[in-house]
């Protein structure tokens, strides 16, 4: 029997009350011209990095895969054009770590390999996966943990709710919003081929309501009695309240299912995908072309004219911007993702990664943070956390190096979503501190 | 380009800081800083320049002489002062004003490492020392609306003494009670002046409405049950201002939603308990320091649960797990 669908959403607490921002909702994607040059790193997911499959000299077509690795946790990386490798090097990701990186110059042709087609009609949850894997999809929402081992779930665990995650919640970006107006219809075929070969009967597409338009365009396009006679396909609205699209929130919102500590949405039988992975999937199986570019909102107050473009992966940041009518002022701090959970970068010469979904310029006075004072109590951090912690203590605890304190005040639970540190009057630097602390407690042997 | 500026996420901060917390506190307490000097006199307004002055004074020059970053913008200091002046009554001497800011900001406030380090609300403590140190003059009411100067004046009860001790005719009603025509410290007598003051805090969400309601709540279903006049046990004495804007002081009352509800219904329970067993008439300031050095201990039993953390099982002594 198929589950109810919730009339409200579960979960109304927690969380911080942060600007929109989104000034680009109303703008239709643009297709960035091809880059004269792409920057792939061997590393756009979470797991093991891929080895290069190409040699410097050699000719690629748009969509070869050009790095691989044997490892479970991977994905595959293909070339966002054609042309030739002039470089195999290495670069500085956002993380400080280096990688190695292809370097390819265009031909300016954007000849597709040849040996893409479309992949044979997908029967069961292997072929599922295994066409993730050749897609070289990752989560589009940011995380970038390769999709093959999400939806290759486990035998003894079964998913009866799929949710599929177009909340976008942090401020600005706009990319899945724009994904769902002008690319609904593949959303829809993506959800019905994914629920029927894992077998699901419930499915969210969970939005929060600061979008009505897309609400009633998704809903328009799922009311689909042929496809889904039983009305199985609902838009579900929530409260625009970050972060909301993250992915314990969500399955909390649509199902009152609670994901126990160290666990997955899988281990409560729920399956979360982002809306651009679920649209890409669908397009990958009509068409065989791999991931090879993303919609990427670019925005923020240095940039003069914020738009949302779809960019072969790879491309510098800063071709994209000058694409955008180039800087508005001299930027002080450039973002990959959101504000919230978006990573300062150290140059506008890196790529535009798989799991980029925004780009941001700030001006000096947008980038200027509040000088950090005393800690008076208020209590704001502990109410904005959507997991429970005390933000407060742990901040303490990490001074302190108290590594039994950090596990007792349960650090690993933090997903630094940054609503403490958005929500802190005295501007302590509340998910530094937490970050921190959690690699005191991975140095002392703890568990994070 | 120039360099860029990399810190950690999140690169975007809410429009709440100290300073206009503080603000907000401070408009928030200006209606019933109004009502004193309407009630009592320009007296009123002296007491509070002089308690704002001496607090702003006492924390610079601490925080000076500790060589420690100034935090006098902040404007905790100012709060306090006109917190403490709200507790006094209108004849004390400025000079004894003076002496409980310092009390206050040096010895409570910043010899404990300053905001939000404190263990006790300053301004209560500074008030309770002052009443131990000069009892006499502490509790030398005036009457409402008597604007004479000095030892001249009028000496009335205060409404909590009136109505339990005396007795009497001479009691106000419960409307003079609300609106504050009353003998009593300077900000207290006004119930109307608080409550408007109170009401814009949790409107700004600068407090959560948990601690008031319950301190009120609880202190009103007591005065009942002990066969008082909720009524007047509400609007009399300090109960108002120490519910809106004394226990709900962030340094010393707990953190958690659970733990404010425990805090609370202790303020209220040991309000009441004062005010019927206790030799003293009011037990506002003393309950609430009570349960300020309970804080700590509070917290320690109303921690929130984290995400996903199961319910700790209940082990059972030689249950099968365990061998």
């Amino acid at each position: 029997m198929a589950l109810e669908f919730p009339k409200h959403p579960f979960r109304t607490h927690g969380g911080a009350k942060v600007s929109h921002c989104k000034n680009t909702w109303e703008l239709p994607s643009v297709v960035l011209p091809p880059p004269e040059r792409v920057i792939l790193p061997m590393q756009q997911h979470i797991g093991a990095p891929c080895t290069p499959t190409v040699q410097k000299g050699d000719h690629v077509y748009l969509g070869q895969v050009i790095g691989d690795s044997d490892a479970y946790v991977s994905a595959p990386i293909h070339t966002s054009i054609s042309g030739t490798v002039t470089e195999i090097t290495s670069v500085m990701l956002t993380g400080g770590q280096m990688t190695t990186a292809v370097v390819i110059d265009s031909d300016g042709k954007m000849e597709r390999d040849p040996n893409i087609y479309p992949p044979a009609a997908i029967r069961d949850r292997e072929e599922l996966a295994q066409a993730a894997r050749s897609a070289g999809l990752v989560g589009l929402g940011g995380a970038g943990f390769p999709a093959h081992v999400k939806l290759n779930v486990p035998k003894d665990k079964t998913i009866d709710t799929l949710i599929v995650n177009a909340a976008e919640c942090e401020p600005y970006v706009t990319a899945d919003h724009r994904e769902a107006l002008e690319n609904g219809k593949n959303v829809l075929d993506g959800i019905y081929k994914v629920k029927e070969i894992l077998d699901v009967h419930r499915v969210f597409i969970a939005i929060e309501d600061n979008k009505p338009d897309v609400i009633e365009k998704l809903r328009e396009i799922a009311d689909n009695p042929e496809m889904d006679p039983l009305d199985e396909v609902r838009v579900f609205p929530l409260r625009s309240r970050y972060p909301q699209g993250a992915e314990k929130v969500l399955v909390q919102s649509c199902t009152g299912r609670q994901i126990p500590m160290g666990k997955l949405p899988a281990d409560v039988g729920c399956l979360v995908m982002n809306i651009a992975s679920i649209s890409f999937l669908a397009s990958y199986m009509r068409t065989g072309m791999p991931l090879t570019q993303k919609r990427v909102t670019i925005d923020g107050s240095a940039v003069r004219e914020p738009k949302n473009v779809i960019v072969p992966i790879g491309t510098p940041i800063r071709d994209v911007i000058e694409f955008c009518g180039g800087y508005r002022t001299e930027p002080k701090k450039l973002l990959m993702g959101g504000p919230m959970m978006g990573i300062a970068v150290t140059s506008d010469e890196l790529p535009v990664l798989k799991q980029n979904n925004a780009i941001l310029a700030f001006d000096g006075a947008q980038a200027a943070s509040l000088e950090p004072a005393s800690c008076i109590r208020c209590g704001k951090c502990v109410e904005a956390c959507p997991m429970g912690l005390v933000p407060t203590k742990l901040e303490k605890a990490v001074e302190k190096k108290d590594t039994a304190a950090l596990q007792e005040l349960e650090i690993g639970t933090c997903m630094e979503c940054g609503s403490c540190a958005f929500a802190c009057p005295a501007g302590r630097r509340l998910v530094q501190a937490i970050r921190l602390g959690k690699s005191y407690l991975r140095k002392s042997g703890g568990k994070v | 380009m120039d360099k860029l500026i990399v810190s950690s996420s999140p690169h975007f901060h809410g429009k709440r800081t100290t300073q206009n917390i503080m603000l907000d506190v401070i408009l928030a307490l200006t209606p019933a800083m109004i009502a004193s000097v309407v009630i009592f006199g320009f007296r009123a307004a002296v007491l509070i320049l002089t308690c704002v002055a001496s607090c702003i004074l006492s924390e610079y020059l601490s925080r000076r002489l500790m060589k420690r970053p100034q935090t006098v913008g902040d404007l905790s200091c100012v709060v306090t002062g006109i917190l403490l002046a709200l507790n006094l009554p209108v004849t004390l001497s400025p000079l004894i004003a003076v002496f409980g800011s310092v009390v206050a900001i040096v010895v409570v406030k910043q010899m404990f490492g300053g905001i939000g380090q404190n263990f006790v609300n300053p301004a209560l403590t500074a008030r309770i020392i002052l009443m131990n140190s000069f009892p006499a003059r502490m509790t030398h009411w005036t009457a409402a609306f008597d604007y004479s100067a000095g030892a001249d004046a009028v000496t009335t009860a205060t409404p909590l003494v009136s109505f339990w001790q005396n007795g009497g005719p001479s009691s106000p009603t419960v409307l003079e009670l609300f609106l504050g025509a009353h003998g009593g410290c300077l900000g207290e007598t006004c119930a109307l002046a608080i409550l408007i003051g109170g009401l814009y805090l949790i409107i700004r969400k600068v407090i959560s409405p948990v601690i008031p309601v319950t301190y009120l709540a609880t202190a009103a279903a007591l005065s009942a049950l002990l066969g008082r006049n909720p009524l007047i046990d509400l609007l009399s004495g300090g109960l108002m201002l120490g519910a809106f804007f004394m226990a709900t002081d962030y340094a010393t009352s707990p953190l958690y939603f659970k733990g404010r509800l425990i805090f609370a219904i202790g303020c209220g329970i040991l309000t009441m308990v004062i005010r019927e067993f206790g030799s003293l008439p009011e037990g506002v300031s003393y309950s609430i320091v009570l349960m300020n050095i309970l804080t700590p201990l509070i917290e320690r039993i109303s921690k929130p649960r984290p995400f996903g953390k199961q319910k700790e099982q209940k082990k059972k002594e030689g249950s099968p797990h365990e061998a």
